[in-house]
């Protein structure tokens, strides 16, 4: 049994909020027990930790509903969390606010071949939902490694992306329409079955928005036809310079494989002391293609990529003949940064992006960053889309290490943006990226994005504090912000 | 014929922000709309300048890229100012190794085509009308066959410079495919009708070109044999590249395009035959109309079709064609992706078209889309709902209120009269 009396500093607005979900939900959907609430502190990224002042549970849309409107009512900031995995800090709740947690939404309502759509709620597994289509020869492409536990929810605030992206896009590409619930506590329809809902794209900017727009409580996404065939291929090469040689050799051959990961020594020595994947020996860097479609065209492209490989200095080339085969690259690859945690006590995993091309000179960049530094770091990514996850090595017991390690992350950064590239690619902004939005847009960019927020979140309680360094109120003209803002200075209104 | 005018010191400010600045001439009206001053900025900056001069000047203002089909929406309740972008016509760079293209807005789809093709690669978007530009297309979210395969512009749009109501000049995305650093203002602006903000550039995603290509096309003479028909092609493993439907008169055809290597089309393009069934035959060229709508595009005034566009899930198909039964509509589209352009003569009754019009709106309504008037003669706007019934713009209306307090930018052409 657990009272209201558990949390150590909860206000008024709180203690109304909890009311009403007590009226509402079922007991377990309403935890107040600071032991329990301590169990949400943080996401994937734990090394920022906040203990939410009210999780609850809530089992349907009219629920999420009132306990929005309760909280836009009082003032109460409020986040939404899947389930957990999301690595920028997105779903890291608010000390005097709502942690609104969607497990209990597992509802995959449709799966509609003759439509090629299924309607899912936010709380359903990424994995789920292709293990529904696929008896009826279909699935979801969006595929992040997190996919045996990664929320739908989650995938469409951040729209995630995954191996297979290269060539299918991303969440945003495969979500047609959902049901949301805005700031205000009110349920609308964005988009919907068919394409180019009249009207602004609305969907499209929830899609992204890292739940500071509102709360996604049901999804409409697009699912794909199983292609006829599937290859998968892991070719060794001495170094990253050859690896990325060679995948611009095949994109540029006009062959838009179904994806194109890569891996370096340190990454393929951490992978095999964990899975022990059996990469091949004394690789300077693996790549792992993977060809799908029609049986013919992959006959032929693999027959090509396989040439252009060799032609960029491949010494070992394995076709994966049987599914357990393409699993066990598959597992190489997909457990890469778990495996990290065998080969060094702590890590950052930093997501930045580089056009294609800049691979090879931002490759030798990061090494060049490392060695002068002192910092290890392994590279792990998704090499057709020029995303970028290093991991960065680092020893907390040592004094000075862990900002080491920080300051050689913000320089990866600085080379993706000035490289033309993006500071995420896939794990969004979050609380963690939030000060480096000012290196990749100006003023007036955040304040029209800004402009955005205002339309769906005026009072500023939908995951405050997330994506924007310092977001300006909403209705105040935009411009520069030196000094803190008059209201602010008055005591009437914070900064977010 | 509606003229706006506007006073001395309005026209010299906007005179002033831009380099060419004309009276309007017989072809530069929006709808009826004859604008008081024809802008011609010349960079991004002038736009912005323009913006900042009818926001000190209370002016609205109207964007134009081809001009192609500026009559299509709503006529603007207002029009100080036509803001022509068509001199910002730079393809601003290709670079072919990240299959990536920015273009400015003036820029012409034809243009840009040209250029990317010669790395061998192109922007897998239709011109559905001859001349469209960059900025229209987007603005206006148009979309022919190949979208099947590979989406529509919001799916391709990877980056956007956009100049606001109050002239601020904001970027977007970026140069990289994959990117969630901030909002994705690109998709706001996608099929926003000029009514959210100027766009003067944008970047987008290529393809390669594919070795081959191939259309298969089969007659079909019933709503529910063009179902089947299309169903059997998307569930099959031909991996279309588009499926088209044309229909009139109760009778029509299934086109399917298979686009990729030389013997991967030719086994792929076989098998569509066979799924077709015996009256399937092959083509290199696209079936008539191709890209097109089915409605004549350079048509104006009173000559116009009224032109619908008709959104659905897929499987609704058959009721939409049967829908139209009885009626004089001529359709066509991508009934692969859920979409179809219908047609009625210039003459159809008023009364008949908004028959019709309810008609469809309740199935496609029903069946997870919507129906919208794109185009029509005078009497025809005036007797029916353009946009019908919107969910969410209630919303919709507040992010208007944000990026354009004043609603000075296009007022009135868009949904919910925004
Ligand atoms: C080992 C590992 C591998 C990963 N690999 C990838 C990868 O390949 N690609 C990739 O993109 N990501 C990857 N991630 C990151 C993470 O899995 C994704 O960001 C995922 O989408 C998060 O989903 P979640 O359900 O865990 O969301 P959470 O972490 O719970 O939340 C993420 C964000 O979404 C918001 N949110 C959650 N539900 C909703 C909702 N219903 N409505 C509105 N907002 C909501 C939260 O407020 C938060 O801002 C990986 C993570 C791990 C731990
Ligand atoms: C309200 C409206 C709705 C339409 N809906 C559809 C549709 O659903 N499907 C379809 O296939 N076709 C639609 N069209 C047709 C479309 O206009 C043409 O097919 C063509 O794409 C327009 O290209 P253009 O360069 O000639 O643009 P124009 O005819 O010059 O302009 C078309 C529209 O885009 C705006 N615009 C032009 N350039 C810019 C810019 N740089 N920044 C911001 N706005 C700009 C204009 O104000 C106008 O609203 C629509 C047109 C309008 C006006």
């Amino acid at each position: 049994m657990t009272t209201t009396e558990d949390r150590t500093h909860v206000g008024a607005g709180i203690d109304a909020v909890t009311a009403v979900a007590r009226r509402l939900l079922p007991e377990a959907g309403v935890i107040t027990d600071r032991t329990r609430l301590r169990t949400y502190e943080c996401d994937g990224l734990a090394h920022y930790r906040v203990t939410p002042a009210l999780v609850v549970i809530p089992e349907d849309d009219a629920q999420v509903a009132a306990i929005v409107r309760a909280c836009a009512e009082h003032g109460v900031p409020y986040v939404a969390r899947g389930s957990g995995t999301g690595l920028s800090g997105g779903a890291l709740p608010h000390a005097e606010g709502v942690l609104v947690v969607t497990s209990r939404m597992r509802a995959i309502r449709e799966v509609r071949r003759e439509d090629q759509r299924a309607v899912v709620e936010p709380g359903v597994i990424n994995l789920d939902v292709t293990k529904a289509a696929t008896p009826q020869g279909y699935y979801y492409a969006p595929d992040p490694s997190s996919q045996q536990i990664c929320s739908i929810g989650g995938n469409v605030a951040e729209n995630s992306g995954g191996a297979h992206c290269l060539k299918y896009g991303f969440t945003t590409n495969h979500v047609t329409g959902a049901d949301f619930i805005t700031p205000d506590g009110d349920m609308v329809a964005l988009g919907g079955a068919a394409p180019d809902a009249p009207g602004y794209d609305l969907l499209g900017a929830v899609v992204g928005s890292e739940g500071t727009l509102g709360i996604v409580t049901a999804t409409t996404v697009r699912l794909v036809r199983l292609p006829e065939e599937v290859r998968t291929i892991l070719v060794g090469f001495e170094s990253t310079d050859q690896a990325g040689a060679a995948t611009s050799a095949i994109i540029s051959a006009g062959i838009v494989p179904a994806a194109i990961e890569m891996m370096d020594a340190l990454a393929i020595e951490a992978a095999e002391a964990a899975v022990h994947c059996n990469y091949p020996d004394g690789a300077g860097a693996v790549l792992v293609i993977e060809l799908d479609g029609a049986r013919v065209e992959v006959e032929e492209e693999y027959a090509e990529v396989a040439r252009l490989c060799e032609d960029n200095g491949s010494f070992e080339q394995r076709l994966a003949t049987d599914a357990v085969d393409r699993a066990l690259i598959w597992k190489g690859r997909k457990s890469a940064f778990a495996a990290v945690g065998r080969i060094s006590p702590d890590y950052i995993v930093q997501d930045g992006v580089i056009p294609r091309t800049a691979l090879p000179e931002v490759l030798r960049a990061i090494a060049e960053l490392s060695s002068s530094s002192g910092v290890r770091v392994a590279n792990v990514f998704h090499a057709g889309d020029g995303n970028l996850h290093p991991l960065v090595l680092f020893d907390d017991a040592v004094e000075g290490a862990g900002e080491a390690a920080e300051q050689v992350s913000g320089a990866i950064l600085d080379l993706c943006i000035e490289h033309g590239g993006s500071i995420t690619g896939e794990h969004g902004v979050g609380m963690d990226k939030a000060k480096y939005m000012p290196r990749m847009y100006t003023d007036e960019d955040l304040d029209t994005m800004q402009l955005v927020r205002c339309a769906f979140d005026p009072g500023n309680i939908s995951n405050p504090g997330k994506i924007f360094p310092t977001p300006r109120l909403c209705g105040e003209v935009p411009g520069r912000h030196k000094a803190a803002h008059p209201l602010q200075q008055a005591g009437l209104a914070e900064v977010f | 014929m509606t003229t706006q005018t506007l006073d001395a010191t309005a026209r010299e400010a906007v005179t002033s922000a831009c380099a060419r600045v004309e009276e309007p001439g017989a072809g530069d009206h929006v709808d009826g709309v004859v604008p008081g001053l024809v802008a011609r900025p010349a960079d991004t900056d002038q736009v912005a300048e323009v913006l900042r001069a009818a926001t000190a000047h209370g002016l609205t203002v109207v964007p134009r890229g081809g001009g192609t089909k500026l009559s299509w929406g709503v006529a603007p309740r207002s029009a100080d100012v036509l803001l022509d972008v068509s001199a910002l016509d730079q393809v601003l760079d290709h670079a072919a190794g990240d299959l990536i293209v920015a273009a400015q807005a003036g820029c012409r789809l034809a243009d840009l085509q040209e250029r990317v093709a010669q790395g061998g690669q192109r922007l897998a978007i239709d011109e559905t009308v001859p001349g469209t530009t960059v900025g229209g297309m987007l603005a206006a979210n148009t979309s022919g066959p190949r979208r099947t395969a590979v989406g529509a512009a919001r799916d391709l749009l990877i980056g956007i410079t956009m100049v606001r109501a109050d002239g601020v000049v904001a970027k977007a995305g970026g140069r990289v495919v994959k990117n969630v650093a901030g909002y994705d203002l690109g998709k706001l602006l996608i099929g926003s009708a000029g009514t959210l903000g100027v766009i003067t550039d944008a970047t987008f995603r290529l393809h390669p070109v594919p070795a081959a290509s191939q259309w298969v096309t089969a007659p079909v003479s019933d709503p529910a044999a063009a179902l089947a028909m299309t169903q059997a092609v998307l569930h099959a493993q031909v991996v279309p590249a588009a499926v088209e439907v044309a229909w009139a008169e109760g009778s029509g055809s299934v086109s399917v395009l298979l686009e990729g290597r030389v013997a991967g089309v030719a086994g792929r393009a076989d098998a569509t035959r066979a799924i077709l069934g015996e009256g399937a035959t092959g083509s290199d060229d696209a079936p008539a109309g191709g890209a097109t709508y089915p409605w004549d595009t350079r048509a104006s005034g009173e000559d116009r079709s009224t032109a619908l566009k008709l959104t659905f899930e897929l499987s609704a198909l058959g009721e939409v064609l049967a829908a139209t039964a009885g009626t004089p509509a001529v359709l066509r589209g991508s009934a692969g992706s859920g979409v179809l352009y219908a047609a009625l003569p210039p003459t159809t009754d008023p009364a008949e078209v908004a028959t019709l019009l309810e008609r469809l709106r309740r199935v496609c309504t029903s069946r997870g889309g919507a129906a919208v008037v794109v185009d029509a003669p005078a009497a025809v706007k005036a007797a029916v709902d353009a946009w019908g019934p919107v969910p969410a713009l209630e919303l919709m209306r507040r992010v208007k209120d944000q990026f354009d307090p004043d609603h000075r930018l296009s007022p009135g052409r868009f949904v919910g009269g925004l």
